[in-house]
């Protein structure tokens, strides 16, 4: 966003300041809007330092685009760590707070709770990793297993709604598609997240007898992947047209890449890309 | 060098003539039973969607639904984008509710950084997000009436919208795709009269939709035509994954915003208006009551709008630590979740939008079995889909 | 040689003309009667309706017309050619032969026909040949189905009206058009307030028969099935718009005749209310002067030009109707009262008909066509036929006893009547209450 030098309009003038506006780092290159409105509050807000925990690959990176100065990524969120007017102008030095506690960065860590156990219990090798993300339960679960642990999980765990059944395509690894599934319980009003490694080519098996969302969502990932999902009513790309080659979300598709001959033939003309 | 005169129409495979021959020779219809097809382009579909459908006389036999026509690989973009420059992309889903879109976007990724935005930041999003649940149920409650028949709650219900759509226009300067919200929090503070407005605009609305409400509700031709209707049961809801006003038409009492609070919702005391039998007229009256709740909530968040800060700290680059999130909020269509995966460098790694309007989409063919041909249009209204949503 | 043809002619040149009139005024009638619509439809909708061409769009129907008349003529490929072209002439024809038998005054009219009323019923049903026709020379299978519906829903709605007429024709003893307004000016009250259920019966009949909403499923655009105007453009469609608003017109006339006094002036026979003689000039007088006040207010030169002009026609009728109420008894000029007032009171009742039609149009949903029919064949069908006992039994009821009848007050009797025909059609409702639609198939999801 590009932010003029002259004052903004009338509607937007008492923009709240933004937490890291670089005073003590380096000048704004681009001329921040906030500047004649704020400049006297330019100097008791000094954004304490960055915290020390840097994210593994932070470094001060030249910035992508000119708005965005550079500064380290991910603080640890603390809203309202400085002082830092909701309105403007005619802000006396207010002290400034002492620095949040620094929170860790939030990561994947493994997780042994009860579910987790139930699980491991009755299917043993079919769970093959169990992790805690964000507060959020994900559970790996082995490709042959797959239909039982589903209605387990259905029926006696009660996770009966499928919210989302997707893949995410990590080519370096050797199998490279996880299959996922996020899964939410009516009666326990909780969420979990299995997870399916498929190689390219492996099939999986559906579960669309299990829970009948994944109809259209295993088409989806079919078409978007190239997931087989064994045993699908009615396995067909549903988003792009039928006779497309490619499966567009997977990383070595390009993302000018497209069906050249398709549209050749169907729509008469040359891709432009 | 193409043949202009013999390209385009006679091979397109979009149309799939060929494919229609093809089902016809293949599937074994009765005798008395056509295949018609409706859309892409027809007026009631609301976007374009294909619908095939199986005619015995006048009854729906059977339908399928075609979509993609608006497909146009958001997610595959948002790999390419940094974590804000996605941030307008997502608006143009549900283009009828960008601003939920938006709001659930930026959580999503304040999730996957463990940052949370300020309580005045999620004060205002409430607000914003409450008025763009009604303005959305507006449209749906007038293109849903003209399709059936009734031509005057559309003008009603796009003059109440333009006072929305003022509102955001006054806020962030966009009355349609807002990108309203950042990561973080928000980028405008809120306009000097955004409480005073709003505190008309909802003073006003209760009147308005009782005047919908006059129109429709005891309308004897609106009854035969909705009760009955497209009726879905809460166990069918739950496993096709419908959610959203049909789900909770369907008597599951069910909103994200109360079971798992977000933004600022665990502040409110609103109402989750369930109906009983999952039929049309259900819907209809779920949703007109959500606009009531909405308007509840907007009065109350207005009233005590903490000051303090609208952005929480973080940097202009975002990268947050690799990890995965899913994220859900109660969209005015159903539970649009985000479910977001980084590997730690400044462009997500993964984007994956769960639409509400593609998985209630699934449910068209249950609802619409043994139902007439008049009632395809009603069934299609009632889900109040947007194609942007389910094509992504 | 000259004065016999005169002679032979002479007693047909009066029709001929009015016929002429019609002919030439009806179109230009109905296409103000589309931009009427239009305006009550942006009213209720809450905004303001054509405004450009012309002031406050009153232009717009010549310029529909002249757009309509010069597109291309494209007709189906497939189609039978001499069935498309005689189709939508078919639907006008009928409709514009209605009008013959009907009085729009005391004076204006073609032909007295002592069976006037089932002439017009008669020649009204022909126009549904036009749609049937119109639908199977489009040659498209959708305009076909479309057809047959329209054509279903008409015929199931007149066996109704037939029958609410019906009960008019009891009160009034006549068919003859002319005949039941004069019955209703002796007897000093219209055959509303002896017939009321009658009259909504007829209502509704004749909405579903000039296919308006709430019964215009046939041709709604939101459905599949488009409609037998589908494959019509130009000025072929223009001639089936027309006559779609000409049968409107048709019924409203006849419900003006047989229920509302036809060209009677309300309460003609009491002296006191005399002073409403005035009303029809002060009305003209009115609409011209507000014109007048508007016109220099038009954003163009145009516009202003001819909100003068409408002003000037509206004075001069409001003079026209002025000038035999002021002539002194016994001219010429006061022997053309009854036409000129009679023509204005009918056409102000035919007004406010067409204005129910449209309030409904915009305000209610759309029926679908199979509540439609059951609508028809299961509630309206058997409460007119109810009614039908209902009006005989006022009459009888009605009747001094020296005439065979019990003598009792009139609005006793309708009273009577009225309360038991309500009963009996709040039961056949009742019983035909909602029935849910079929439900969905049990298949497992």
């Amino acid at each position: 966003m590009r932010r003029e030098e002259t004052p903004p309009p009338a509607v937007c003038r008492n923009r709240g300041k933004m937490p890291n506006d670089p005073e003590d780092k380096q000048p704004p290159v681009n001329a921040q809007g906030e500047k004649p409105a704020n400049e006297q509050a330019d100097k008791p807000t000094g954004a304490p330092v960055a915290p020390a925990v840097q994210p593994p690959v932070a470094k001060p990176v030249a910035p992508p685009t000119p708005p965005k100065p550079a500064a380290p990524a991910t603080a640890p969120g603390a809203p309202v760590g400085a002082a830092m007017p909701g309105a403007p102008a005619g802000a006396a030095t207010l002290p400034k707070p002492p620095a949040p506690p620094k929170e860790a960065p939030p990561k994947p860590e493994p997780v042994d709770n009860p579910l987790v156990q139930r699980f491991k219990k009755r299917f043993g090798a079919g769970i093959l990793e169990a992790w805690q993300d964000r507060k959020q339960a994900i559970l790996v679960v082995d490709r042959a297993h797959l239909v039982e642990i589903a209605r387990f999980t259905r029926d006696d765990e009660q996770f009966n709604f499928l919210a989302d059944l997707t893949a995410v395509d990590w080519p370096k690894r050797e199998k490279r598609f996880d299959v996922v599934l996020n899964l939410y319980s009516f009666p326990k009003n909780e969420r979990l997240r299995l997870k399916v490694w498929a190689a390219d080519g492996e099939p999986v098996p559906t579960v669309s007898h299990v829970w009948p969302t994944a109809n259209w969502l295993e088409r989806e990932a079919y078409d978007m992947f190239g997931i087989v999902f064994e045993g699908h009513p009615n396995l067909t790309r549903i988003l792009l047209p039928d006779g497309w080659q490619g499966f567009p979300l997977r990383k070595d598709y390009d993302i000018l890449t497209q069906d050249t001959a398709w549209i050749r033939e169907n729509l008469g003309i040359e891709s432009g890309q | 060098m193409t043949d202009f005169l013999n390209s385009g129409f006679r091979k397109t495979d979009l149309n799939s003539d060929a494919n229609m021959e093809q089902n016809v020779e293949t599937t074994v219809l009765g005798a008395d039973e056509i295949i018609i097809n409706m859309g892409p382009q027809h007026p009631s579909t609301h976007g374009v969607l294909r619908v095939k459908l199986k005619l015995d006389g006048e009854k729906v036999v059977d339908s399928e639904c075609i979509i993609g026509y608006l497909h146009r690989g958001v997610e595959k973009i948002a790999e390419h984008r940094t974590y804000q420059q996605f941030a307008p992309y997502v608006d143009r889903m549900d283009y009828v509710a960008a601003v939920s879109n938006g709001l659930g976007y930026c959580e999503a990724i304040e999730k996957l950084l463990g940052v949370e935005a300020p309580p005045r930041a999620r004060v205002i999003r409430t607000i914003l997000t409450e008025l763009q649940r009604i303005a959305s149920h507006l449209v749906w409650l007038g293109t849903h009436a003209l399709d059936i028949g009734a031509l005057t709650p559309i003008f009603y219900c796009f003059r109440e919208r333009e006072e929305i759509l003022k509102i955001f226009e006054k806020y962030c300067g966009a009355r349609l795709t807002t990108h309203a919200f950042r990561i973080g929090g928000l980028q405008y503070e809120a306009y000097d009269e955004l409480e005073k407005d709003t505190e008309r605009f909802c003073n006003d609305f209760e009147h308005k939709v009782d005047e919908y409400e006059t129109l429709l509700t005891s309308n004897r031709i609106w009854l035969g035509r909705t009760k009955g209707i497209g009726v879905i049961s809460g166990e069918q809801a739950i496993a096709i994954g419908a959610t959203g006003p049909v789900i909770r038409a369907s008597g599951i009492q069910w909103d994200i915003r109360k079971a798992a609070p977000y933004a600022a919702y665990d502040q409110y005391k609103f109402d989750i208006p369930t109906g009983k039998n999952g039929d049309t007229y259900d819907r209809y009256m779920v949703r007109m009551e959500e606009m009531r709740q909405s308007t509840r909530i907007c009065l109350q968040a207005i009233q005590n709008i903490p000051t303090g800060p609208i952005m929480a700290r973080v940097g202009k680059v975002l990268k947050p630590p690799p990890g995965e999130v899913y994220h859900a909020i109660e969209a005015p269509k159903g539970e649009l979740g985000y479910y977001v995966v980084s590997d730690g460098t400044t462009q997500p790694y993964r984007v994956r939008i769960r639409p509400p309007s593609f998985v209630n989409l699934q449910a068209f063919d249950t609802m619409v079995k043994g139902h007439l041909v008049a009632d395809v249009v009603a069934i299609i209204g009632t889900l109040d889909i947007v194609l942007g949503e389910v094509d992504r | 040689m000259l004065q016999e043809l005169y002679e032979f002619f002479k007693p047909h040149l009066l029709p001929l003309l009015y016929a002429a009139v019609i002919v030439l005024v009806l179109p230009l009638l109905a296409g103000y009667v589309v931009l009427l619509e239009r305006k009550v439809m942006a009213d209720m909708q809450a905004r303001l309706g054509p405004m450009r061409v012309g002031p406050h769009g009153l232009l717009q129907p010549i310029a529909d017309a002249l757009k309509l008349l010069i597109k291309e003529d494209i007709i189906p490929e497939s189609s039978d050619k001499w069935i498309f072209w005689m189709a939508p002439l078919l639907s006008v024809t009928a409709g514009m032969l209605a009008m013959a038998a009907l009085p729009f005054g005391p004076v204006f009219q073609i032909a007295e026909l002592n069976v006037g009323l089932l002439f017009i019923l008669g020649i009204s049903s022909m126009g549904i040949f036009g749609i049937v026709l119109g639908g199977w020379a489009s040659n498209s299978h959708y305009s076909l189905l479309g057809a047959m519906r329209s054509s279903a829903q008409l015929v199931s709605y007149e066996t109704a009206a037939g029958m609410a007429v019906v009960s008019a024709v009891i009160l009034g003893g006549t068919l003859s058009t002319r005949g039941l307004v004069e019955i209703q000016a002796q007897k000093h009250v219209w055959f509303f307030f002896l017939a009321p259920i009658g009259f909504f019966l007829y209502l509704v009949a004749s909405i579903a028969e000039t296919n308006r909403a709430p019964f215009d499923m046939p041709e709604a655009e939101s459905e599949l099935v488009a409609g037998y105007m589908t494959e019509y453009s130009g000025f072929r469609w223009a001639l089936y718009f027309l006559a779609e608003y000409t049968n409107m017109i048709v019924v409203a006339s006849l419900a003006t005749i047989l229920f509302f006094g036809g060209w009677l002036r309300p309460f003609p026979n009491v002296h006191a209310l005399n002073f409403l003689d005035y009303l029809p000039m002060l009305l003209m007088l009115l609409v011209a002067g507000y014109s007048l006040y508007r016109a220099p207010k038009q954003p163009v030169a145009i516009q202003k030009m001819v909100m003068a002009a409408v002003a000037g026609l509206c004075f001069l009728l409001a003079v026209a109707l002025a000038l035999p109420q002021f002539a002194p008894a016994g001219t010429l000029l006061a022997s053309m009262k009854p036409g000129l007032h009679g023509a204005f009171w009918f056409l102000l009742k035919v007004g406010i008909y067409l204005y129910t039609f449209l309030w409904l149009r915009f305000t209610l949903p759309r029926y679908r066509f199979d509540q439609l029919m059951k609508l028809g064949w299961h509630f309206l069908i058997p409460v007119s036929i109810v009614n039908v006992f209902g009006v005989g039994i006022t009459v009888y009821l009605s009747r001094s006893t020296d005439e065979g009848g019990m003598g009792w007050s009139v609005a006793a009797a309708v009273a009577l009547t009225s309360v038991v025909t309500l009963l009996a059609a709040a039961w056949l409702a009742k019983k035909g209450e909602h029935e849910p639609a079929p439900p969905a198939t049990p298949e497992s999801v």
